[in-house]
């Protein structure tokens, strides 16, 4: 249930600007109506597109996230590169890295 | 009337976005092909035009994912994404809700498609439309097939939605067009993105010009995901074009892998010869 919640709330962030009005002004309230454990609200918090790729966020949710975050297609990807080096595989989901993350098009 | 064109294409969000860090060797010839994909749609005379699209969690989420959704607004507005990432401007994009209504309650003779009365276009839709109509004045049908949240719909159900589409077509005079758009092999928003299996593409659409029923539904989905990527379930909008035209054989016009657009830049059409009314229901 935790990555469906954490997933919801990206997947609302990424199409209702009051969401993102609301993720900008008051972050914690916006958390505390999804049913995130300590590390997902801190990935969140943090807009660590790293950790959010290795916590199993599907990839199309996690790529427009990140580019309503303002990062660079390179910046997308290496978050994710450095994330895979520092914690391992992903955790859920079906956007696991293949190969080790090796190859790509950056 | 019936359906007066049939073509697949790629719709990479790096075939915009990224467009100016493509080879230019593989880029200039594939947007070429794109150009020829166009002026082919606009020589059939279209009123509408069907994108069977794969949609990424752009409307549609596990509370409540369909298999098989079409649209049914007065106009659609995209791309949801930021337009300066993509770099396509936002805007309102025609639709039709009259003839989406019909083609919906005729569909759902034989498929039980649900209906979306509201649709944000995310890069699935809005890259095509930026090469098949770049003024985007032709109403526009979008049809979902849920290619992101598992189980997803079996390959053989995508080919039954592609030939309820078509009975769908015939039953209108309106004159339609069908572009099913996903991509082959590919490892999207992942940091493999880049990486492709050029054989399996080719393999893929070599079926699919042949439109080879069983041998196009007998990939199974662990197979996909080993061979082709996650993003290879997307292989599903390209069955359902392939229903649409059972019974006719296609062409390949382009497909080369283009690794800043994350899959095989590709464009293929069907040669649309058979009668629907002749296939046994």
């Amino acid at each position: 249930m935790s990555l469906y919640s954490l997933q919801k709330l990206l997947y609302d962030l990424n199409r209702d600007a009051r969401v993102q009005d609301e993720f900008l002004s008051e972050r914690e309230d916006l958390l505390a109506r999804y049913r995130l454990n300590e590390e997902e609200a801190a990935a969140v918090r943090a807009c660590d597109v790293g950790m959010l790729y290795i916590l199993g966020v599907n990839g199309q949710i996690l790529m427009h996230f990140a580019a309503w975050r303002g990062l660079v297609w390179d910046e997308y990807i290496q978050a994710m590169k450095d994330a895979l080096a520092e914690h391992g595989q992903v955790r859920g989901g079906i956007y696991g890295a293949v190969d080790g993350g090796e190859g790509g098009a950056v | 009337m019936s359906l007066v064109f049939a073509g697949v294409m790629s719709h990479g969000p790096g075939m915009r976005a990224r467009a100016d860090r493509a080879d230019p060797a593989l880029r200039d010839p594939f947007f070429a092909t794109l150009n020829r994909l166009r002026e082919r749609l606009e020589e059939s005379r279209p009123d509408a035009l069907m994108v069977v699209a794969a949609e990424h969690f752009a409307n549609f989420f596990m509370n409540n994912m369909p298999a098989y959704c079409i649209g049914m607004a007065e106009d659609y507005e995209g791309p949801i994404e930021e337009p300066e990432w993509l770099r396509i401007p936002r805007r309102t994009v025609p639709g039709n809700a009259d003839l989406s209504r019909r083609i919906i309650g005729k569909v759902m003779e034989r498929v039980d498609a649900a209906y979306a009365e509201e649709w944000k276009f995310d890069h699935g839709i809005m890259v095509p439309l930026s090469f098949l109509t770049p003024t985007f004045d032709l109403p526009v049908i979008p049809a979902n097939i849920n290619c992101q949240g598992p189980p997803l719909t079996p390959l053989n159900r995508a080919y039954e939605f592609g030939r309820a589409v078509r009975e769908a077509c015939d039953s209108v005079p309106e004159r339609i067009a069908l572009i099913g758009t996903g991509g082959i092999s590919h490892w999207p928003a992942t940091p493999n993105s880049g990486k492709i299996n050029a054989d399996w593409d080719r393999e893929f659409l070599e079926r699919w010009t042949r439109n080879d029923r069983a041998a196009l539904t007998s990939y199974t989905d662990e197979e996909t995901l080993r061979d082709a990527g996650q993003g290879g379930f997307e292989i599903r909008t390209l069955v359902a074009v392939a229903g649409a035209c059972e019974g006719d054989t296609g062409e390949v016009w382009f497909c080369e892998p283009i690794p800043i657009f994350a899959t095989s830049g590709y464009a293929a059409v069907m040669n649309l010869e058979t009668e629907i009314a002749s296939i046994a229901a």
